[in-house]
């Protein structure tokens, strides 16, 4: 196991685009441990925040540092997205893929793409164009790419929007699974249901600020805010 | 009409009979446009790619030119290569003039163009999709650019198809450029031209008829591959 990259911590992070500002001054830390489920109304900045943390986008001001410096975290880091963007290949030269880019021979590829594969339940698709899967397969498909990096860190991006109930299970089992593994889970909902089964921390995000920073129970049955409170009530919030 | 007729026959059967001389014009156009198109991928495609991906100073500059050279009249690209194999031009020692090699020279410079803006849309498109995420797999920008010229492979083979399409229909560069000489440098478009004038109908209207069954191949090949790009890519 390599140096952890843990703690990650935000410095009075900001980011504007087009003259607005759409992530306000944001200081906290990820610590390694706890699966934390970012929370907040549409617009709120949580895709935001986590590609700043990922270093997708740059902050405007502030800084974003991880436990080990230079450039080194970022391969200890891997990101799901709402949407996952697969390659025009296979299914298992997607997962192969990132093996490629870190210098993995050829073979070797093939095995642990095939094993992440299995883990995911695609086994049997493993030669299909990744493309023509259906949404949820493809989001676990995504997913065993991520697992094949054997990320420190794995951020994900409304893993669930618009999937069904049973590839909704299915995606949360595997995001359990890199959590039992010893990956740090920092992902965004809009699924109170889901928040309440994954998190262990929620942060909840409102126009860019970070609202409320809590232990999930603390968070569900007690929230310090109004806004919080209000969102928790299925207030409409913006 | 009897003569146009006539024509028509005498040209299937020199098709049919694949006449010695109909065969090595047809052979030798498609060897200079096929090396011409070959060279014109392996520079254009990376070309179009880079173009897309990086940010340089008169990146768009550049863009705008390779656009506007899709269109070059491939008479002036045969005037200008020829300036420069005549031997008193810079190139004049190579000895290509009236060569297939000078032709293939032409050719590649009138479709590297189209290869290159044709594959810039192509990967702009796809890199604006894919950015995020090769990112986040720790993707290079030079790796970046071989996987997004693998992953529009599909389309690319559209984008060289169509610069095959220009070469082997294009007359004005070859001609200047080989001179049109009987077994040397007499390919399709230049010996329709020769053979019309001088009232050979036959081979004129034979080598015609393979140039626009080519030009259909060409386009079901295309229709194909997007079928194919359709299919497997959703």
């Amino acid at each position: 196991m390599p140096d952890s990259i843990l703690p990650l911590s935000l410095e009075s992070v900001t980011y504007e685009a087009r003259g607005q500002r759409l992530i306000d001054r944001l200081s906290l830390v990820f610590g390694a441990g706890p699966r934390s489920v970012v929370l907040g109304p549409n617009g709120a900045g949580k895709s935001l925040l986590l590609r700043l943390c990922h270093g997708l986008l740059r902050p405007t001001s502030g800084r974003v540092a991880w436990a080990c410096p230079g450039a080194g975290a970022a391969r200890h880091q891997a990101m799901a997205f709402q949407r996952p963007v697969l390659l025009r290949r296979s299914a298992l030269a997607n997962v192969a893929y990132p093996l490629a880019l870190r210098g993995v021979a050829r073979r070797r590829r093939k095995e642990l793409a095939l094993a992440a594969l299995e883990r995911a339940g695609l086994a049997e698709l493993a030669q299909r164009p990744a493309r023509v899967l259906s949404g949820g397969e493809q989001q676990r498909l995504a997913l065993a790419r991520a697992w094949v990096q054997a990320p420190q860190v794995l951020f994900l991006d409304e893993p669930t929007a618009n999937l069904d109930p049973g590839a909704t299970r299915r995606i949360e089992a595997l995001i359990d699974g890199f959590h039992q593994n010893g990956t740090k889970i920092v992902m965004t909902t809009h699924d109170l249901g889901q928040a309440r089964r994954l998190a262990d921390e929620v942060l909840f995000l409102h126009r860019g600020r970070l609202v409320e920073h809590a232990a999930a129970g603390t968070f569900f049955d007690r929230p310090q805010s109004r806004e919080a409170a209000a969102f928790l009530n299925g207030d409409l919030l913006w | 009409m009897i003569e146009f007729g006539q024509a028509f026959a005498a040209a299937f059967h020199l098709i049919a009979s694949l006449d010695a001389g109909l065969v090595e014009i047809v052979a030798l156009s498609l060897r200079i446009s096929l090396s011409a198109v070959a060279l014109a991928a392996l520079v254009g495609l990376p070309l179009g790619a880079a173009v897309a991906l990086y940010r340089f100073p008169g990146r768009l500059a550049v863009a705008a030119l390779l656009n506007a050279f899709m269109g070059l009249p491939p008479v002036v690209v045969g005037l200008i290569v020829y300036l420069l194999l005549s031997r008193s031009g810079p190139l004049g020692v190579l000895g290509l003039l009236f060569t297939p090699g000078a032709m293939i020279v032409a050719q590649w410079l009138l479709v590297t163009p189209i290869v290159a803006a044709l594959a810039l849309q192509t990967v702009a498109d796809l890199h604006t999709e894919y950015d995020e995420q090769l990112r986040s797999l720790g993707a290079t920008p030079g790796r970046a650019l071989w996987t997004l010229l693998w992953d529009g492979r599909l389309s690319l083979v559209t984008a060289v198809l169509a610069g095959f399409g220009r070469a082997s229909a294009e007359v004005g560069a070859v001609m200047i450029v080989g001179g049109n000489i009987n077994h040397v440098t007499r390919v399709m478009t230049t010996a329709i031209a020769l053979e019309t004038s001088k009232g050979d109908l036959a081979l004129a209207l034979g080598l015609g008829l393979i140039l626009i069954c080519l030009a259909l191949a060409i386009n079901f090949t295309a229709m194909a591959v997007r079928d194919l790009a359709r299919v497997r890519h959703a």
